[in-house]
């Protein structure tokens, strides 16, 4: 480490003013606080400052993200063993995920990166570090099948549409990496929905076995509707409760596990970035809504227990990584609690009610985000109106005396 | 031509944009830009009803009761729009249809109006005319960029021709299907916005 802060110190007066290379000084930056603490000192006023700057928060989302991440490799080797029907040892089946998952996750990050360094030096300021999470989650939430020249696309669109046209980090509308999902979601659906997309390695031929089919459990459950099949059919289909929380389902690669994802959702909680009061709220609405179908139950799909709903799909990990996003999420306290119950009520309302869309979550946190300012701005005039009658009554009761 | 009157038809194309600066018409600039030919055929309707009711009401605009002036200028702007609408099922009728409701919406199309108020009620006919149809071209320049980004990458070809080659098809490529949906008409047009105040700053609101 001495080595690197000695090569740093003697490269700086390269990048800064006057310098050769002023010019690449926002890059310069951002290499030398991702490997150091900032050497920045408060100079007047009092604040109370610890080692937490946004790229060591950053780092604690990515650690959170890594159960998910390393489940969701071997999640895609094992389905590709299980249609194929051949079995591997437990390398064998890791190593075909992560051979299919690890250029996602390098094309996200070059792509999404060069944008963001790219805007840094024209607009002259440092190197957001927003990327760094967003780059994960972008791989996450997309199937394994997705061609590469797809990813740059949407991490382009995201990080440019997304965030840079409202200023860059920390003043975007959207979340990121949904948007990202949604613009590959509507621009090109054949690699996106379907039952082809979510098994990876496998040309869909005539000679695939009739008794395993490659549609996610949501999917099924939505065909279930068109086919006017009884709730005990489905059932029998279903996944096993076990399978669906440790994620040996088909699925985006990242949002199969409730169990990894619950392992992140206590690294975020116990380091207190994300927010329980969101994480709680969006699952109780889910919850809500499940159970509020299941009394108007009008197809197989209505009677779903309502538990159920949070096992399949990308609920679990919308409501943990996607929904707590600090930026795009509900600022006060009692909103946040709005704007995630909101989330989990529209989530499953899409999901069963809307025959286009088999997945819900991800529409549900983009329509909340854009809704999370005017949430914010009626829990706030409600406080000053609050505020303002105790004065009155204060006031009424001091004329009195 | 003089230098004023060049003027009436080139800011429209930049500076005065009915579009991208004064941001009207952006329904229709949402509707018919999925391909190139309709967004022409569009732009030159635009045209000749902005150039032609410009020319009208700037010869009648004396006799005009300022309180009645708006039916009088819907009047002339309605016929117009009906003369274009049959020329248009007469000889192109395949794009009329695709077209549908929106040459008659050129009726409430902003420009127009906004036009004819701003420009047309207190300038000679000659002057109006070059204003009407610099208005035209201005909104059928933007209409026309956005439909060729729209048409290549969103069916692969311009003016109905195939542009992207064969090759990349079987390579995986695919047409983007989010371009045909209005709401990449309205980003399109957003960053045509964007590109266009980040080189003439002046245009930047406060």
């Amino acid at each position: 480490m001495n080595f690197l802060r000695k090569y740093l110190d003697k490269i700086k007066p390269n990048f800064q003013k006057g310098g050769k290379f002023e010019k690449l000084s926002a890059t310069f930056e951002a290499f030398e606080t991702f490997l150091f603490v900032p050497a920045k000192v408060t100079s007047s006023g009092a604040h109370i400052r610890d080692s937490m700057d946004m790229k060591r928060l950053m780092s604690v989302v990515i650690l959170a993200l890594l159960p998910a991440m390393l489940f969701g490799m071997y999640n895609t080797g094992y389905q590709h063993f299980l249609l194929t029907g051949t079995t591997g040892t437990f390398w064998q089946i890791f190593g075909f995920g992560f051979l299919k998952v690890l250029p996602v996750i390098i094309v996200s990050y070059i792509t999404g990166l060069t944008i963001e360094f790219a805007f840094a030096q024209i607009r002259g300021h440092e190197v957001n570090e927003g990327f760094l999470v967003t780059g994960m989650l972008i791989p996450l939430v997309l199937p394994a099948t997705i061609p590469l020249w797809m990813v740059v696309v949407a991490t382009a669109f995201a990080v440019i549409i997304g965030k840079e046209v409202f200023g860059g980090t920390g003043m975007n509308v959207l979340n990121p990496a949904l948007t990202a999902r949604a613009f590959l979601f509507f621009a090109y659906p054949g690699n996106m929905t379907g039952d082809q997309v979510w098994i990876a390695g496998i040309k869909h031929a005539a000679n695939m076995p009739d008794t395993v089919s490659g549609a996610t459990v949501l999917g099924n459950l939505l065909q279930s509707v068109t086919d006017n099949l009884t709730y005990r059919d489905v059932s029998s289909k279903l996944p096993d409760d076990l399978n669906a929380f440790l994620g040996f389902i088909p699925g985006s690669i990242g949002e199969t596990s409730k169990l990894a994802i619950l392992i992140g959702a206590f690294i975020l909680l116990y380091t207190g970035v994300g927010s329980w009061k969101i994480m709680f709220s969006t699952i109780l609405g889910g919850l809500f809504m499940g159970w509020l179908l299941n009394i108007f139950a009008a197809n197989a799909y209505m009677e779903l227990p309502a538990y159920k709903h949070l096992l399949y799909g990308g609920f679990a990990f919308g409501a943990v990584f996607m929904a707590t996003d600090p930026v795009t999420a509900s600022q006060t306290e009692k909103g946040k609690w709005i704007y995630g119950f909101l989330i989990g009520v529209l989530a499953i309302l899409i999901r069963v009610l809307n025959p286009a869309y088999p997945e819900g979550m991800m529409l549900a946190i983009l329509l909340m985000n854009v809704f999370a300012p005017l949430i914010d701005h009626y829990v706030v005039e409600a406080n000053i109106r609050r505020r303002m009658r105790r004065l009155k009554r204060a006031e009424t009761v001091l004329n009195k005396l | 031509m003089d230098a004023k009157n060049w003027k009436l038809i080139t800011n429209p194309l930049n500076s005065e944009n009915p579009i991208t600066v004064q941001v009207l018409g952006i329904c229709s600039a949402l509707a018919v830009t999925v391909q190139v030919k309709p967004a022409l055929i569009m732009a030159l309707s635009v045209t000749v009803v902005t150039g032609f009711s410009n020319l009208i009401i700037a010869f009648i605009r004396n006799t005009i009761p300022p309180r009645i002036r708006i039916i009088i200028q819907l009047v002339v702007i309605a016929a117009l729009v009906i003369i274009v609408d049959q020329l248009l099922k007469a000889y192109v009728y395949d794009v009329s249809k695709k077209l549908s409701v929106f040459v008659g919406l050129i009726i409430t199309n902003c420009i127009i109006m906004g036009r004819l108020e701003a420009f047309a009620m207190s300038h000679k006919p000659l002057e109006s005319l070059l204003d009407g149809i610099g208005n035209g071209f201005g909104y059928g320049l933007i209409l026309i960029i956005v439909s060729v980004f729209r048409e290549l990458f969103g069916s692969g070809s311009i003016l109905g021709y195939q542009i992207i080659p064969e090759v990349l098809y079987q390579a995986g490529y695919k047409d983007n299907g989010m371009m045909i949906l209005p709401p990449m008409a309205l980003i399109t047009l957003g960053i045509i916005i964007w590109i266009q105040r980040s080189k003439n700053r002046k245009l930047i609101e406060k």
